[in-house]
């Protein structure tokens, strides 16, 4: 299943519900373009629902990897909401559980914006 | 990337029919998706008039699946960690390091030109989940 994203704002955080797979060819460039087109309006608060993310393959890391550190370079901030266990082993097994902030439920992950 | 879907289908189908349980059925299907992958992307450069070529074997005590592709060959030894600090936040550099995650046995050979891939799991291992930990 290809990737489908919605878009929602909550308390200033923009929430990119994201549902189907990021890899390469069916989702990771959606996912690029975006955020993106977020990080260009000058959004600075981003946090990515992956609670319904089935699949990432090494490209759609790439392209979180990307996502994360075009943030970083615009001041904004991207976190992670409600990993699916294939999608957390394997952030956990290429050490990128370490690079995210990652929240398990959304108020949490929405109040540390503040 | 038609070309990949396919060969991740019949990967997941016969790792399905060999009996792994779901996370290890998942692990090699992603792992052979990888291959496959990184021959049409990294070997042939979406080349079309390079060609991937994959052969699946369930031989009872191993599932093998041999990746080929056309393109300038591909140096394991040189790639860089990617689990090392420096190269966390790079954009690429993973497919490799996920399909030794997930196989018992990655071997790659040189065709001049391009690159054999061979990808295989141990059944007995995959099947005594004590010897399948991430």
């Amino acid at each position: 299943m290809a990737l489908t994203i919605a878009s929602r704002e909550v308390d200033g955080v923009t929430v990119l519900d994201l549902s189907g797979r990021i890899t390469l060819g069916e989702g990771s460039v959606q996912l690029r373009e975006a955020i993106r087109d977020l990080i260009s309006k000058g959004l600075k608060n981003v946090l990515l629902n992956m609670g319904d993310v089935n699949y990432i393959d090494s490209s759609g890391l790439g392209e979180l990897v990307s996502a994360f550190t075009t943030a970083k370079n615009q001041a904004a901030s991207l976190k992670l909401l409600s990993l699916t266990k294939k999608v957390k082993d394997v952030l956990q097994l290429t050490k990128l559980y370490t690079v995210f902030d990652i929240y398990d439920d959304e108020a949490s992950a929405i109040a540390s914006f503040k | 990337m038609d070309s990949v879907s396919e060969v991740e289908s019949i990967a997941e189908k016969l790792a399905g029919e060999a009996g792994l349980d779901e996370d290890t059925c998942f692990h090699v299907t992603m792992a052979v998706r990888e291959a496959a992958v990184n021959a049409v992307l990294h070997g042939n450069e979406y080349d079309p008039a390079k060609q991937m070529t994959a052969s699946f074997e369930n031989t009872g005590v191993d599932l093998v699946f041999t990746i080929t592709d056309q393109g300038k060959g591909l140096d394991p030894e040189t790639l860089p960690d990617p689990l090392a600090p420096e190269n966390l936040l790079r954009g690429t550099g993973r497919g490799i390091f996920l399909i030794r995650s997930f196989m018992d046995e990655v071997h790659f050979r040189q065709l001049h030109p391009g690159t054999e891939l061979t990808l295989v799991k141990h059944l007995a291992t995959a099947n005594d989940k004590t010897g399948d930990q991430m």
